[in-house]
């Protein structure tokens, strides 16, 4: 059984390659997908997880949805959530933050961000 | 001093002046003896004198013996630590120019570990691109795929995919991002930026990419071909980057590159494919037909 557990949501089937592809570099590591909110909350209610990263702009349900539901909820709250999106505003990291968002990256994603931030939360 | 002559004539007064003899006896002996005491203190004197003498001379030749050891000591001693500093310090010498060797290496190997880690990841970025760019044979798959890689990993905010008519020698958007289709007139071949990467087959890369607020359809920032060897089957065209993204990357340049190959054989290959099922899909009908 690994080590920690990493929840990846995000619909686009490239940038969820590229995440998990990206995060697999970790050691000890188990990445699960999900391809929007809703099927994040499933797999989040299945399973423990470390951390998890999600997208904001989404189908069904979006990812500041997701960290809200998440963040409010006793039994995950302390899940950190890493939020990614086109989005660079500042009125949108705010956003994700003040909703509890441990982290905020920006796309184009650059992989040693990402890396550097999963390792800072999981503290590896 | 005593002598025979006097002792016999002592020795013969013995008896005959015993009453005045031992007077006289005694004051000789004690004046013998006096001056024996007196020679005996002046050889005494004399011998304390050379005794004084001697160790005057013992103290110099003990103190030029110590000087002479101590010297003689010492000088070895400092020749051997000197030579032993020497050697520390030819140590030491070598083991800074070591360490520095070290330091650059090891500053070498970091630098080195970045490019890789940065080279890694841009094959990571190419190859998940290509991946995904031929993991279907759907025409509307290929081009949904393509505008993930422009937004997510080139970081265009407005952009479209321009598909060149062979018929009408016109350039027409296909798909797009931040941009209606609509919106984008249709070029002529030859005609203007896009209309001249589609005939030349040469990206066109604009210097200034400061984020626009209104955008000109037929001013963009980037124009790649998509070619099949030479031959151009359309253009992506980018208008503005992400608000975060002010420049490209050497990456980038790579994607481009890339997606000037592979967009062109994945959407040509679905092109084909679509058209060999419908093909495939009204043969099937006619048979059907001819069977019954």
């Amino acid at each position: 059984m690994a080590r920690f557990r990493i929840l990846v949501v995000e619909d686009s089937p490239t940038m969820r390659q590229l995440i998990t592809f990206t995060l697999k570099r970790l050691k000890d590591v188990e990445i699960v997908e999900a391809s929007d909110g809703v099927d994040g909350l499933k797999k989040i209610s299945a399973g423990k997880f470390d951390i998890i990263f999600t997208d904001i702009n989404m189908p069904i349900m979006d990812g500041l949805k997701l960290v809200s539901l998440v963040k409010n909820d006793p039994a995950n709250k302390d899940i950190p959530i890493v939020v990614i999106t086109t989005e660079g505003g500042q009125e949108d990291r705010d956003r994700a933050l003040a909703l509890g968002a441990n982290s905020y990256i920006t796309k184009p994603i650059q992989a040693t961000n990402l890396l550097a931030t999963a390792t800072q939360l999981l503290k590896i | 001093m005593s002598g025979p002559g006097k002792d016999e004539t002592e020795s013969g007064q013995i008896h005959s002046g015993e009453e005045k003899g031992p007077s006289l006896k005694s004051g000789d002996e004690v004046l013998q003896i006096i001056k024996k005491g007196a020679e005996f203190t002046q050889e005494l004197l004399k011998e304390n004198e050379r005794l004084r003498y001697r160790l005057v001379q013992a103290e110099e030749e003990n103190f030029s013996l110590r000087k002479a050891s101590v010297e003689g000591v010492s000088g070895d001693e400092l020749s051997k630590l000197k030579n032993r500093l020497e050697s520390l310090e030819t140590e030491k010498r070598q083991m800074l120019e070591r360490f520095k060797r070290v330091e650059d290496e090891n500053k070498d190997f970091a630098n080195r570990y970045l490019e890789i880690e940065n080279e890694n990841n841009n094959l990571a970025n190419l190859y998940i691109a290509s991946y995904q760019l031929h993991s279907t044979l759907d025409f509307k798959e290929v081009l949904r795929i393509i505008l993930e890689i422009i937004i997510n990993l080139i970081g265009a905010e407005q952009f479209a995919v321009m598909m060149l008519d062979e018929k009408t020698h016109q350039l027409n958007a296909v798909a797009s991002e931040g941009i209606e289709k609509e919106d984008i007139p249709p070029i002529i071949l030859g005609t203007g930026v896009i209309g001249n990467v589609a005939k030349t087959g040469e990206s066109y890369f604009k210097e200034d990419l400061s984020h626009k607020g209104t955008i000109d359809p037929t001013d963009p920032i980037v124009c790649i071909p998509m070619t099949i060897k030479e031959r151009v089957i359309g253009v992506i065209v980018i208008y503005n980057l992400l608000q975060q993204k002010d420049k490209f990357t050497n990456l980038d340049y790579e994607l481009f590159t890339l997606l000037a190959g592979h967009t062109a054989t994945a959407v040509f290959s679905s092109k084909l494919y679509s058209e060999s099922e419908r093909k495939l899909s009204t043969i099937q009908g006619f048979i059907d037909l001819l069977t019954k």
